[in-house]
């Protein structure tokens, strides 16, 4: 009862929180809103006997991925809303739609006739993240080692790529910008006249 | 009582709405939330079929692809920063620069 209860609040949770997310003009506002879909979303994985998976969820999408958008977002300009030039929504909803229902058949057609084993099941009497712990380390360790491999390699991307000229303000960038543009027009007139 | 296919309709809206937001969408930054919401239906399929199979495997792609969003975010960011430094906008327009 209690189950079925949380299942269908937290679901229609991240439909309008996502909803907000992919349809709001506002930065700030989808970015909130995607926060709060992303906590509904663990509560899914509690229900679903996941606890160390929801936990994970918390932290590194709540806390870290959030925070990184948060700090990615001081650098753009957030409080104006985005102007976009979109397409017919019906054209967007009718290809979204029609491309997820396409996927979702490709994924599910090889597994609906296989008679799917459990190949990794939970141990006997011990809590979800033991056993987690127990077969990420023995069963896949490699993709373990190579997703750390992996997130070395985008930190020091990250690093290199944000990184360079820190010290200007963007600003400045942008006035700089705007004068060499008027240096030009100016040089153009000068070239008129002659 | 809650089933797998629930799960499963439920992931597959989610994915949904993220792949229209991806398709509508022509601000990078808006463009890579939507992303992130495709990532999250697909945790929640696997988790859900890892549930209901009785196995941790599902669970396993769960962190795998967790990892693999956050490094996206990393690197990703880095290049919104980079764009908007040398265009001063994030419109997915303006960065067709290749038209004849």
């Amino acid at each position: 009862m209690f189950e079925q209860i949380a299942f269908y609040f937290f679901s229609v949770a991240t439909i309008v929180l996502f909803l907000i997310t992919a349809f709001s003009k506002n930065v700030l506002y989808a970015m909130s809103a995607l926060a709060a879909g992303m906590v509904m979303i663990s509560g899914f994985f509690f229900l679903l006997d996941a606890d160390f998976l929801g936990a994970v969820q918390l932290v590194v999408y709540v806390g870290a991925v959030m925070a990184l958008y948060a700090f990615g977002m001081m650098f753009f300009d957030a409080t104006k809303d985005v102007k976009e030039k979109n397409a017919s929504t019906t054209l967007v909803v009718l290809l979204g739609g029609s491309v997820a229902l396409l996927l979702t058949l490709i994924f599910i057609a090889p597994i609906l006739g296989a008679n799917i084993e459990a190949s990794y099941p939970p141990l006997e009497g011990a809590t979800n993240p033991q056993s987690v712990g127990l077969i990420l380390f023995t069963k896949y360790l490699i993709p373990f080692e190579v997703a750390a491999l992996m997130l070395l390699v985008a930190m020091i991307a990250g690093i290199i790529l944000a990184g360079k000229k820190m010290d200007i303000s963007l600003t400045d960038i942008e006035e700089d910008i705007a004068i060499s543009e008027e240096e030009e027009m100016i040089l153009d007139e000068k070239d008129g006249e002659k | 009582m809650i089933g797998l296919n629930h799960y499963l309709i439920i992931s597959g809206l989610l994915f949904a709405i993220g792949l229209m937001g991806v398709v509508r969408r022509k601000n990078l930054l808006m463009l890579f939330f939507s992303t992130e919401i495709m990532l999250n239906a697909a945790n929640i399929a696997l988790a859900a079929a890892g549930h209901f199979y009785n196995d941790l495997s599902g669970q396993m792609f769960a962190f795998f692809v967790i990892a693999i969003a956050a490094s996206e975010v990393a690197v990703g960011l880095g290049l919104l920063i980079l764009i908007y430094k040398k265009n001063g906008t994030l419109d997915l327009d303006d960065l067709a620069t290749m038209k004849g």
